[in-house]
């Protein structure tokens, strides 16, 4: 679905430096009554005007929050889009479409852990939001900046929710040894999603092949057009050798022998995708 | 329907004949090769019924992987591509694609890429005996490929050369060739095109170019070049058609950075007789819907009744 909505709030998160500085992490509200209902894991994309700015394309966004009255968006503001994104006011209006993409598996009965690094806790605001025993589920965070920076606190209780600050490389050390003993321990009997910086995906993709725990990677890439026209999104997977056209069905299942590396478009076929059969 | 809005519609019909086969269009907006999938992917965000036609992403004999990421890149007014012709293949897009498309009310013209001359005519017969299958637009100038498309568009005799095989394995169908403004004579190359058998050529296909980051001090692209699309294009693109337009009797289809009515208007003032919307497509899904939408109203704005008497009619002060 393709809409012109308005935005109700930004926020920039978190404390400010003593010079002024924010933390350059937005929260971005937009009026979205009645707007299609999406599963956890889906993205959004979002453009600020349709015909003024220089640049042309649109940008993807995880959902982070879907209420009844409002779509939430939570971004860094790093390049020229992104910037102005940051810079929009309530009342502004923007061109929204949406849902796209798969669902991160939930289900209520399975113990689910959720590593997140950084911005990459996104869309598990949604996810938690929307699973149904939220108990079943156990996230750990991996941020650098203040955890007032992120929807953290944002997280709808019932979990079992860490944060853990990354200062030094002992910090990350100690953050990649807890998500390799996580993983150890969901191996058996539950599963693993992740979302956050590639180097992030590796570390966790190689644990999870290691210890082959069922675990789902939530991908962000470059893309133009969010709805499998552009190919610019594509990453390695590896596919069927008898499909012809990927889908996300054609990677839902375990990786089998044969199955041959190919390119995939993030937008249609992921952004979720199976640790085993994507290549990063 | 009221009668306003049928007289409405009406008037966007255009017909183009070819010398041995015609395209008859409900209007002149059609979607570029390669900006448009296979055309379902786009069908949440508007009636595909509703466009003049489509043209569905470049087709091979074999499928295509493509080339490596990063593959696309924004510049000023335009986005660089090098996707290296990632397709399904010919077979697949027959077996598994254009049996969805509602071919009925929707012209679906598929482009042919080849890096060989047999292997185009090869293609061309795959689609030639195919019912859903309005047209052929055959690929000659996809500067992507280092291997292929090029070299067949940038010189007069090998596009003649395709263009005839393809004619050859195809003789009924129309048959489109779509040209890279990439040469230095682009009325050259169409009219050998036409001699050799095309009923209408299209252009333009991507300008090759390339895009350098500072900070990395890396290219944008994996490929290092690609081909610029978007309204940074356009005005080379207007110019192409009017060249294109004055050289050859067949009608031409207008290719780049058309993103509203207004620019359809304007390519046909400087000689086509259709459009194709590319990358606007990727800025917004329901692009080519709306044009199709706004273009009776702005039509009205400026006192146009008639697309074919509008075609090629620039006012050029004090003649030429």
């Amino acid at each position: 679905m393709l809409s012109e909505l308005t935005v109700l709030e930004i926020i920039e998160c978190g404390p400010r430096t003593r010079l002024g500085a924010g933390s350059g992490l937005f929260f971005l509200r937009i009026n979205a009554p009645g707007w299609e209902k999406s599963a956890p894991g889906q993205f959004v994309m979002l453009r600020a005007s349709i015909d003024q700015a220089e640049y042309l394309c649109a940008r993807p966004f995880s959902i982070c929050r879907l209420t009844d009255d409002y779509l939430g968006i939570f971004f860094q503001a790093r390049g020229r889009a992104t910037r102005d994104f940051a810079a929009l006011k309530a009342g502004d209006r923007v061109c929204v479409w949406g849902p796209l993409g798969n669902f991160l598996p939930l289900d209520a009965r399975v113990p689910t852990l959720i590593l997140a690094g950084g911005i990459g806790i996104a869309p598990f605001v949604n996810y938690v939001d929307k699973h149904p025993d939220p108990e079943k589920i156990t996230l750990e965070f991996g941020h650098r900046l203040p955890l007032g920076c992120y929807p953290f606190a944002e997280l709808r209780p019932g979990c079992r929710a860490s944060a853990h600050l990354e200062k030094n490389g002992r910090d990350r050390e100690a953050f990649s040894a807890l998500v390799k003993a996580r993983i150890r321990e969901f191996a058996s009997s539950g599963i693993v999603l992740a979302c956050g910086p590639t180097p992030f995906l590796r570390l966790v993709r190689e644990f999870a092949l290691k210890y082959k725990a069922e675990t789902w990677l939530s991908l962000e890439t470059r893309m133009a057009c969010g709805i499998g026209a552009c190919l610019g999104c594509a990453v390695k997977a590896l596919l069927p050798p008898d499909v012809f056209i990927p889908s996300p069905a054609a990677l839902a299942g375990p990786l089998q022998p044969e199955d041959t590396e190919r390119f995939v478009q993030t937008c249609i076929c992921g952004p979720n995708f199976r640790a085993d059969r994507v290549l990063l | 329907m009221s009668m306003d809005k049928n007289v409405a519609t009406q008037k966007l019909a255009v017909s183009l004949k070819g010398v041995r086969a015609s395209l008859d269009l409900k209007n002149p907006v059609l979607t570029a090769s390669g900006t448009f999938g296979y055309g379902l992917e786009f069908s949440l965000y508007g009636d595909l019924r509703k466009l003049g036609g489509i043209v569905v992403k470049g087709l091979s004999l074999k499928p295509r992987e493509g080339n490596p990421m990063p593959r696309i890149a924004e510049t000023s007014y335009g986005l660089l591509n090098s996707v290296g012709l990632q397709n399904c293949g010919a077979k697949a897009f027959l077996k598994e694609k254009l049996p969805l498309l509602p071919v009925e009310s929707l012209p679906v013209i598929v482009n042919l890429y080849a890096v060989a001359t047999d292997e185009f005519a090869e293609l061309a017969g795959l689609f030639a005996g195919e019912k859903g299958v309005a047209a052929l637009e055959v690929n000659i100038s996809c500067p992507n490929v280092r291997e292929g498309g090029l070299l067949f568009g940038q010189d007069a005799r090998m596009a003649a050369q395709v263009t005839a095989a393809v004619r050859k394995r195809c003789p009924d169908r129309p048959l489109i060739v779509k040209l890279t403004p990439n040469v230095t004579d682009i009325a050259a190359i169409a009219r050998a095109c036409v001699e050799a058998g095309a009923d209408i050529i299209s252009c333009i296909n991507t300008i090759s170019a390339m895009a350098v980051d500072l900070s990395t001090r890396k290219p944008l692209l994996a490929a290092v070049t690609g081909g610029l699309s978007g309204p940074a294009v356009k005005p080379v693109a207007l110019r192409c058609v009017w060249q294109v337009s004055r050289a050859v009797s067949v009608p031409v289809i207008g290719i780049g950075g058309v993103r509203n009515a207004g620019d359809v208007l304007e390519f046909i003032l400087a000689g086509a007789s259709a459009v194709q919307v590319g990358s606007a497509s990727f800025f917004c899904p329901d692009t080519a819907f709306r044009i199709v939408e706004e273009l009776p109203a702005l039509m009205d704005k400026y006192g146009i009744d008639d697309l074919q008497a509008l075609r090629g009619s620039l006012r050029i002060e004090g003649g030429e």
